[in-house]
């Protein structure tokens, strides 16, 4: 089922790997996002910017079927996934990694990757009881994948290590790996650089970079470091109080007197983080 | 007979071409990748070589080019190597970590026309210095990861060169064979440059007749077979590893396996378990350091169990040392030990094949050393310098002994010069350093004698002991002999010094500047509650210092009264290649320490308490700051060592 719709997409392909149309949701009396809509190219980098409480989680919680929208329809690559289970937006090619890391933690860094080609596999319980073999066969082809992506993220040492004994730095380049496992077409990152330092900062920008370029995965990418912000997206979308403010190429948002504005009011009213 | 004699197997190229001939399916070289070890056979590996050389031809490159590879050890490496020697060109391997503005001068100086990167990294560093390169033509990379936005013309992937030698070899098919044939063993295989505890580095050529002659000696008197493995992890750009990865392995066709990176070396060496081991001492160390932090975690069951086999292992060792027999009850227990410590603890270090081991380069601890040989690990001192393609003397397995380098390899002559000097001929002797005429008649004498530099003797074994470096044997004020390196590495036997450097030439003391061990020594402090911050706060605690000063007045006890430290400080910061203070080798740069510190050398003597620093630390991407720091100087209190050594 989910290959079948997987190739509609790919058929119904146009130049957007991601369009969001006037998107709304309420939680109780509180408006978490109100009429936003973006485009995202395919192959580009996208980042959505703004206060806390702005409405960058629940927008992405949207895309990745988490929360159904109450208004509005989004799109992936043309097919209309407002409806969509969590499971199946994932089997199209949409992968995530969470603001606080969601690994699990028992697990060693592989088998979590290993975890992350769950909706790739497609020997079911009993295939794997009945024929071992093919099961098994298709186990080696995985793991190749994610030796792949071992290599790309430079985890080689770290293979047999749980993941509750790394760096926190470690933990979100193990969680990328997760998402990339999925093989995904859009990568969906939720503060991907939040509580790191500035060395760590610069190899995870380089690691997104290397991903969007040399696997042409687009992505959508919530962060709140300005400067990483500024130098790695291809566009900005910016929310305040689950609206879309602004929209733009980096330099473009920077000039623009409501971001300006959106910030420095937020500052006051509290601060960020 | 030898492999020179014959115009079949004369050159490093054609050793492997024999190799593709006579056992092509074998294992010819290994490298772990994506977590499998992929094996290449010998008609793989010759293959790789020919359309790499055939690509280099088809962009020009002639013979007596150079071409330098720089990168973590890989096949692909390898085999730009042998491309560039079967073409009669000479390779050039540098250090992966040198700073940019080291590499311009080796690079420069041998006048590399190609430089074969291992990836981003290098491949950055080389694309910066393109400018100042006039013979650069051509970077090959072999890793594209993040090479996706250079377009730079000179950039080549190694597959894209591999391909066009391809092509090239259809429309020229004897091309190969004949550019192999006209290689001869007295062509320069390598310009291996010395990183040089003084000065600029120095490029030594090496033939293929040095290396082979080498290679062969080496195998004749150690226990090799065709299929041994081995692990090259150290720097490609010394010239062991090229001994050892490319002249013994192709004379013997042992197979060189490439570990996955620098971080899995231990990961990679355990699963491996290769038939011989190289390692220079501080690896050896290293892994003692790791059997007792592992001793010390595991449940006390265990611990006293490791411990007395421990003890029981370090006796019996003693007593074979001195020829005494071993009683009935002690054999009994060391095959017990066998089956549950030492078997096991070989296991864990990666050496449950290695039929031999050798450490080089520096003097070992002796209780080091003890402990891996009481623990059945075959370990040996080999001696070797990069004019003399790496191998001098090795110990035989009955003379194992950690106070000498053990016996001449066949064919080679030593002589100690009337100074003390190590003097030694043989095919091994390299052919002189590159462009540098002036100071190859000072290392290599008109009969053909090279002066290795070492001070040493032989003992009445006939063992060949090394003391020191001929240059830096001073004398005290008094007049007796000061031997720095001797005092040095009594010093650095203790598990809490990591480097030390001692003062005395022309003085009327020994004195020393000390670098802790971060590890052993942080480890003590969070043992005795001290809190610390980093390296200059540990190094500025007095309770280190004292016991620093205990760990030196132990090691005073087994030096002559005149040798013996006096004063003692401890430094804010390690030596640092990068700082200039230490080779790549990590060899400490006297003449430059010296230099650098000579505000603290004054200080030893003025008899000050304390003394200002102002150090320039260069960071690894060239910049640099410099940082005024007060250290404290000590003084050895003498005669209250904890314990007094034997």
């Amino acid at each position: 089922m989910a290959g079948a719709s997987a190739q509609r997409a790919e058929a119904l392909e146009g130049d957007n790997q991601l369009v969001v149309a006037g998107v709304s949701k309420k939680f109780g009396g509180v408006t978490a996002v109100q009429d936003v809509s973006l485009e995202v190219p395919r192959g580009a980098i996208l980042s959505i910017i703004g206060p806390n409480g702005a409405g960058k989680t629940s927008l992405l919680n949207m895309i990745s079927g988490f929360y159904k929208p109450d208004t509005g329809r989004i799109e992936l690559a043309g097919l209309d996934i407002t409806q969509k289970k969590p499971s199946q937006i994932a089997a199209l090619g949409v992968a995530r990694t969470f603001q606080n890391i969601a690994l699990f933690s028992g697990l060693t860094v592989l088998d979590n990757l290993m975890l992350g080609r769950h909706v790739r596999m497609k020997a079911g319980v009993l295939s794997s009881v009945i024929y071992w073999g093919m099961a098994q066969k298709e186990d080696i082809a995985h793991r190749q994948v994610v030796e792949e992506i071992i290599e790309f993220l430079k985890l080689q040492d770290l293979r047999k290590q749980p993941t509750a004994a790394l760096a926190y730095g470690l933990r979100k380049r193990v969680e990328l790996g997760r998402a990339l496992a999925l093989d995904p077409k859009l990568l969906l990152l939720d503060e991907p650089m939040g509580g790191m330092n500035q060395d760590e900062k610069e190899d995870m920008a380089r690691y997104i970079l290397d991903v969007n370029q040399e696997r042409g995965v687009t992505v959508v990418l919530i962060e709140h470091d300005m400067g990483v912000v500024m130098d790695i997206s291809d566009r900005v979308v910016v929310l305040d109080r689950g609206r879309r403010i602004a929209a733009g190429t980096p330099d473009e948002v920077q000039r623009d007197p409501a971001v300006i504005e959106a910030y420095l009011g937020a500052t006051k009213g509290g601060g960020r983080t | 007979m030898s492999l020179l004699d014959s115009a079949r197997t004369d050159t490093l190229p054609k050793l492997l071409q024999r190799n593709a001939e006579e056992s092509p399916g074998a294992a010819g070289i290994r490298e772990k990748t994506r977590g499998v070890w992929q094996t290449l056979s010998w008609a793989d590996y010759n293959d790789n070589v020919r359309d790499f050389a055939l690509g280099l031809a088809s962009m020009g490159f002639a013979r007596g080019d150079k071409l330098s590879v720089v990168g973590d050890n890989r096949p692909q490496l390898y085999v730009a190597q042998l491309a560039t020697q079967a073409l009669g060109g000479m390779s050039v391997p540098v250090y992966q970590d040198s700073i940019a503005s080291e590499l311009v001068y080796v690079l420069g100086h041998a006048e590399t026309s190609v430089i074969v990167a291992e990836d981003q990294e290098q491949v950055d560093k080389a694309l910066s210095l393109k400018d100042k390169l006039p013979n650069l033509r051509l970077i090959v990379f072999d890793d594209p990861r993040g090479l996706w936005s250079y377009d730079d013309p000179v950039l080549r992937s190694f597959e894209s060169v591999v391909a066009a030698g391809r092509a090239f070899g259809k429309s020229n098919p004897d091309f190969y064979a004949k550019e192999l044939a006209k290689g001869q063993a007295d062509d320069i295989a390598m310009i291996a440059y010395t990183s040089g505890t003084t000065g600029n580095p120095k490029g030594a050529m090496l033939s293929h007749r040095n290396m082979i002659a080498a290679a062969e000696a080496f195998i004749e008197v150690n226990d090799t077979k065709a299929g041994d493995n081995w692990l090259s992890y150290l720097p490609m750009a010394w010239v062991g590893d090229a001994a050892f990865s490319l002249g013994m392995a192709l004379a013997g066709k042992l197979v060189a396996n490439c570990p996955e990176s620098p971080e899995t070396v231990q990961r990679d060496l355990r699963e491996l378990g290769p038939h011989a081991m190289l390692a220079p001492p501080r690896i050896w160390e290293n892994m003692l350091t790791i059997m007792q932090v592992k001793s010390g975690d595991a449940s006390p069951l265990k611990r006293r169990v490791f411990e007395h086999f421990r003890a029981l292992a370090e006796r019996c060792e003693l007593k074979r040392t001195d020829g005494k027999p071993l009683s009935v009850a002690e054999r009994l227990g060391l095959a017990a030990g066998e089956l549950f410590v030492y078997g096991p603890v070989r296991d864990q270090l990666g050496l449950r094949n290695a039929r031999w081991c050798y450490t080089g380069g520096a003097p070992l601890g002796p209780d080091t050393y003890r402990f891996f040989r009481s623990f059945g690990v075959n370990l040996k001192q080999v001696y070797g310098a990069t004019e003399a393609s790496a191998l001098i003397s090795c110990q035989a397995d009955a003379e194992a002994n950690p106070n000498t380098v053990g016996r001449p390899m066949p064919r080679i002559d030593i002589r100690i010069d009337d100074n003390g000097e190590v003097m030694l001929k043989g095919p091994n002797v390299f052919v002189g350093y590159f462009k540098q005429d002036e100071v190859t008649r000072d290392t290599l004498t008109g009969e053909g004698w090279l002066k290795t530099g070492d001070a040493g003797f032989f003992d009445k074994q006939g063992h060949l002991v090394i003391i020191d470096r001929a240059k830096d044997v001073g004398k005290l004020t008094d007049g007796s002999a000061f031997a720095p390196q001797f005092i040095e590495n009594k010093l650095k036997f203790s598990p809490f010094i990591r480097e030390a450097v001692a003062f005395g030439h022309e003085k009327p003391m020994v004195v020393a500047m000390i670098a802790i061990d971060v590890q052993t020594a942080g480890t003590w402090a969070e043992k005795k509650g001290l809190a610390y911050t980093s390296f200059m706060d540990l190094s500025r605690k007095p309770e280190v210092a004292a016991m620093i000063g205990e760990e030196i007045a132990k090691a005073n006890a087994t030096l002559p009264d005149v040798q013996q430290v006096k004063r003692y400080l401890l430094l804010n910061k390690e030596l640092e290649a990068d700082d200039a203070e230490m080779t790549r080798t990590r060899k400490v740069r006297r003449r430059f320490v010296a230099e650098k510190y000579a505000a603290v050398i004054n200080a030893f003597y003025s008899g000050a308490k304390q003394v200002q620093v102002t150090m320039d630390i260069t960071f690894e991407d060239g910049r640099k700051s410099s940082l005024t720091t007060e250290i404290a100087i000590h003084d050895v209190v003498a005669g209250q060592p904890a314990r007094k050594a034997a």
